[in-house]
């Protein structure tokens, strides 16, 4: 794995390597070949090729590719294409999520914190008796997410009005450092990537990122640009913060026995103080008064805290199955295919 | 102290809430019984009330319930 000598952080990550014909054809269309036709009748929709071909679309709305033109961003051919890609993903979750309506009682149930031996969880795991390559291996598939961690959500702020917006933008504004750059989440995460031996390159981990994490990342970008699903996007940010204070302490303890440095540690130690206040901050300034003000968004709320823990518990199981059989849960790319 | 734009002091708001933490917003600074100070820069605080964080006078959702599942690992 490389430092950050390689490449600046800013810089906009390769294309990467297709891995089945709809990926193929975003990255042909992203190129300006032609496109071929896509079938995605038979697509696996959280499988490894939609994923990334989604994936692809989706970061012309962030960092884009070296070597391709920003104003692919809106070139109708990609949009078609994100457009077939986005009704069999969101299909998919529509059909394997329970519908409910109820906001309270489904925050009640994640509020409650399982505790014991019998509790399975990558983070558990990783307390428990995870070795420093699995850490590794957790930090790499997360990056996908943290080094723009808070950008998906920010989609959602101008769908928003009065005091939903300001207790969202609140949450917003600490995970961008509260006007300090050197405290964004994203750039702490960078320093804890490079700490512990990984690249805090923009997409460095993408090539290996299998379709269960590239997953995760596009539901929250699919429920930010589409304004239709912004009581999904708020419940899936309602997920992420209510979930993640305990998860953090597990992280920070794994870090600790592990022999992990202080740049590493500060992540999630962070984390499990900064979580502690969302928590409150979503449930009393954001899900409450969006709820008053739109009472019918209840269940697009419960489906995006439905379907990103779907996804999250796909992801873990992933991990655990794949250290369970002693093998890596990254995707091994063939040598020389990483641009 | 915020400042009203009139010049009149806004009163600080603290948000009691009923199974967790206090809610201070603007950064603050803690004084605990010993004499040392615990300062938060955050836009919102939440001091605990409960004494079991392990972070204390820092929430860490330490209050919240908790489920015991035995073990189903070999």
């Amino acid at each position: 794995m490389t430092g950050t000598l390689d490449r600046p952080r800013t810089a906009a990550p390769e294309l990467p390597t297709p891995r089945g014909p709809l990926s193929g054809a975003v990255v042909a269309a992203l190129r300006g070949d032609p496109v071929p036709a896509v079938d995605t009748a038979d697509a696996d929709p959280y499988g490894d090729d939609l994923q990334l071909a989604l994936h692809c679309c989706y970061e012309l709305h962030y960092r884009g590719f070296a070597g391709v033109d920003d104003d692919r961003e809106w070139d109708p051919a990609v949009l078609g294409l994100r457009r077939e890609l986005e009704q069999v993903f969101l299909a998919a979750l529509r059909a394997d999520v329970e519908p409910g309506d109820d906001v309270a009682a489904e925050v009640e149930s994640l509020l409650v914190e399982p505790v014991g031996p019998g509790v399975r969880g990558v983070s558990h795991h990783l307390q428990r008796d995870g070795t420093l390559g699995q850490l590794r291996e957790y930090v790499a598939h997360r990056s996908i997410y943290h080094l723009k961690e808070a950008d998906p959500q920010a989609w959602v702020i101008p769908r928003l009005s009065g005091p939903a917006k300001a207790g969202l933008v609140t949450v917003e504004h600490d995970e961008y450092g509260s006007g300090r750059p050197e405290r964004m989440h994203s750039t702490l995460f960078a320093e804890m990537m490079v700490e512990i031996g990984l690249s805090d390159a923009y997409g460095a981990y993408v090539e290996q990122a299998p379709g269960a994490t590239l997953a995760e990342v596009n539901l929250m970008t699919l429920c930010g640009l589409h304004r239709g699903l912004r009581g999904a996007s708020v419940g899936q940010f309602a997920m992420v913060e209510l979930t993640s204070s305990p998860g953090s302490e597990r992280l920070v303890k794994a870090m600790r026995r592990l022999g992990c440095g202080p740049a590493a540690i500060r992540f999630y130690d962070e984390h499990v103080e900064a979580d502690a206040v969302h928590e409150q901050v979503v449930r009393r300034s954001v899900l409450d008064p969006l709820l008053a003000a739109e009472p019918e968004l209840a269940a697009d709320v419960v489906f995006g805290i439905r379907a990103s823990s779907l996804l999250a518990e796909r992801m873990g199981e992933h991990l655990l199955g794949c250290w369970e059989r002693g093998t890596t849960s990254l995707r091994t790319t063939p040598a020389g295919s990483a641009g | 102290m915020v400042e009203h734009r009139l010049g009149r002091p806004e009163p600080t708001r603290i948000v009691l809430t009923e199974e967790g933490p206090a809610l201070v917003s603007g950064p603050v600074e803690l004084e605990l019984p010993d004499g040392s100070r615990v300062r938060s820069d955050r836009a919102v605080t939440a001091v605990c009330h409960c004494r079991r964080s392990k972070r204390y006078p820092i929430c860490d959702a330490s209050h919240r319930r908790k489920v015991r599942q035995e073990g189903r690992e070999a």
